[in-house]
């Protein structure tokens, strides 16, 4: 079912959690809310699923305004990050609760919800824990449970808040990616929230990036990622070196440097470009750095490197290799960016 | 880290702490016990049996026990409601409540006594009035209900108070979404999450309101085989130096404590998870 958000504010005192939101979002699709905490995602996801009241705009499930409708007339199926799974009853009466508590005109009888529960829990790849209870099972299968809780009811839209939050890092990168594939089986429209870049880049079709209760950006995972609309995206979104400087004639300069490199707008602007983006070239072929130190992280190493006039120590990241001929503490190496965004301003 | 055993006193001081706290409780409950008990049963089993069989003294545990059978049912009613209000909303005065909740353990029981007759007494707020309307409450079962309800109304509440913030609202809230009504909310969801929190606090409630004593004394008339309860009715005996009989009803009511420690004593390690996780207060 497709969702639209219009005009959605929403005011505390002292601040707007919500700032004249608008969004639409495709039948089928699967969108991730992502920005750091106060942000305003969870607050857009709450209006949504009618944990809170907006104080202006509409929610609108397809043709229908389900603005003034409660939490339990909206149909919508809510993960929340700490699974609130019932704690008392089995995972498989957790999973028949939404049937059974229908009101009895639409009530499945026993075998239908029976039935339910066992394709539900075949979904969820646990067919032998409808028995267990919540307390014997891991995070990420509690997880999966309250999945499974939420489809049981045919919701309109699947919204989920921080679902991996509270999930240790390699069950979380598991998780996401049965997710991913749970999605293409159901075709649920699904919104979810997250701080985690990665997360959102690698599960949703679209990513929306938060900003002081204003949408920043929003657009597939590959444009957020190699075209960041501003400096804020572009810092939020993964690691970003950042270089001072100004825009004239069609060209971005460092002070006292030669490099020279295509840009638009004209003033001041401040370069961004990405550790792994910025090349190890001769000192007289690119920006001019001097080796400050040299880390080995798991997967690459990374070069320390001061330039003169910017004040903020950069990082390069090299490919792990062992034939590598690393630059030593105290080289002047030249840096070119392969890849870079120039924003206005400092 | 600090080596948790360099924490440990030597053993001889532990011995010593151990031996003194088991002498202290010896002295302080055993003993008292054991007194009410043999003195009891000084007269030998048929003459404590008289003792409770007397006509007034089994008008004092009807008394006793009537009143609980309404007080427990309202104030584990009124105490959910409280606790559910004060822990899933945030209204103003929030505080304020919460602190009131608390009065009836602040405030001496003889001074919620004396509120009861300042309100409903002959010559009180109400008294006019009520006499007018031919109603007695002071002096007569309502005013000890009303006293006892006064006096355990918080056991209920504080148990819960902090076991439902703990808990939070979320699976409430799931069970919302759901498309669970209300009463299927507090049902199948609320209720199962509290209900040993619950009976923990029922319990203390009923042990207090069979024991009370200062509220109710005053608000009484100890009127023999009408208005007296059981701790009253053993107040009369004694100050009657019928120390025997005394002592024979207050076996009753030791009889009941026991019962309750126990029940206590099982929720508490049974299901000492599903209790408020915070300090006990009680």
């Amino acid at each position: 079912m497709q969702l639209h958000l219009q005009g959605l504010t929403k005011r505390y005192p002292g601040v707007a959690a919500l700032d004249g939101v608008d969004l639409d979002i495709a039948s089928g699709e699967l969108v991730a809310l992502l920005g750091p905490s106060g942000s305003g995602k969870t607050t857009l996801l709450r209006v949504v699923a009618g944990l809170l009241d907006p104080d202006q705009g509409r929610v609108l499930f397809a043709d229908t305004d389900a603005t003034r409708l409660s939490l339990r007339e909206r149909n919508v199926g809510f993960v929340f990050q700490h699974y609130a799974l019932f704690r008392h009853m089995t995972v498989a009466e957790n999973i028949a609760f939404g049937l059974r508590s229908r009101p009895r005109a639409r009530r499945p009888d026993k075998a239908t919800i029976a039935r339910r529960v066992r394709e539900l829990l075949q979904l969820i790849q646990l067919p032998e824990h409808g028995e267990r209870y919540p307390e014997q099972l891991s995070g990420g299968q509690k997880q999966r449970v309250a999945l499974a809780r939420a489809l049981a009811i045919d919701p309109s839209v699947l919204l989920l808040d921080e679902p991996f939050g509270a999930l240790d890092a390699k069950v979380r990168v598991e998780l996401r990616r049965w997710l991913r594939t749970l999605h293409e089986q159901t075709g649920q429209t699904t919104l979810f929230v997250t701080h985690d870049q990665d997360e959102a880049l690698e599960l949703a079709d679209r990513v929306v990036v938060m900003r002081n209760g204003r949408i920043e950006q929003a657009g597939p995972p590959e444009d957020i990622y190699r075209a960041p609309a501003s400096a804020y995206v572009f810092d939020f979104i993964g690691r970003a070196n950042r270089l001072r400087g100004a825009v004239e004639a069609g060209h971005f300069g460092l002070p006292g440097q030669s490099l020279a490199l295509p840009a638009e707008g004209r003033g001041e602007a401040t370069l961004y470009v990405r550790p792994h983006d910025l090349a190890l070239v001769a000192p007289h072929e690119g920006v001019s750095a001097r080796v400050l130190a040299t880390h080995h992280r798991s997967d690459r190493i990374v070069v320390e490197l001061a330039v003169e006039g910017q004040e903020r120590v950069l990082e390069a990241d090299l490919p792990d290799r062992a034939d590598a001929s690393l630059p030593a503490p105290g080289d002047t190496v030249g840096l070119r960016p392969r890849r870079y965004r120039v924003f206005a301003g400092g | 880290m600090a080596d948790a055993n360099a924490l440990d006193p030597p053993r001889w001081l532990r011995a010593l702490l151990i031996l003194s706290a088991v002498a202290v409780m010896a002295l302080l409950v055993l003993l008292p016990l054991a007194v009410v008990l043999g003195s009891g049963f000084a007269g030998g089993v048929r003459a404590w049996y008289a003792a409770l069989s007397e006509p007034d003294a089994l008008a004092a545990l009807r008394l006793t026990l009537f009143t609980a059978a309404i007080v427990i049912p309202l104030n584990a009613v009124f105490g959910t409601l409280t606790a559910w209000a004060l822990a899933r909303f945030e209204f103003r005065g929030k505080r304020v409540l919460l602190a009131l909740i608390d009065l009836p353990f602040a405030v001496s029981p003889v001074v919620a006594g004396l509120c009861l007759v300042l309100l409903f007494g002959n010559h009180g707020w109400f008294g006019a009035w009520l006499q007018a309307h031919d109603v007695k409450i002071l002096f007569a079962r309502p005013a000890i209900v009303l006293a006892t309800l006064f006096i355990t109304f918080p056991f209920v509440a504080r148990e819960l108070i902090p076991l439902m913030q703990q808990q939070g609202s979320d699976e409430e809230l799931a069970a919302r979404s759901l498309g669970a009504g209300a009463w299927t909310m507090f049902r199948r969801v609320t209720l199962p999450n509290i209900k040993w929190g619950l009976l923990y606090g029922v319990l203390l409630c009923g042990a207090r309101a069979m024991g009370e004593f200062g509220a109710v004394s005053v608000v009484s008339g100890h009127i023999r085989g009408l208005t007296n309860t059981l701790p009253l009715h053993i107040e009369i005996l004694y100050n009657e130096f019928n120390s025997t009989a005394a002592f024979a009803v207050a076996s009753l009511l030791c009889a009941l404590a026991l019962v309750t420690l126990v029940l206590k004593f099982w929720l508490e390690s049974r299901h000492g998870d599903a209790l408020a996780s915070s300090q006990r207060r009680h």
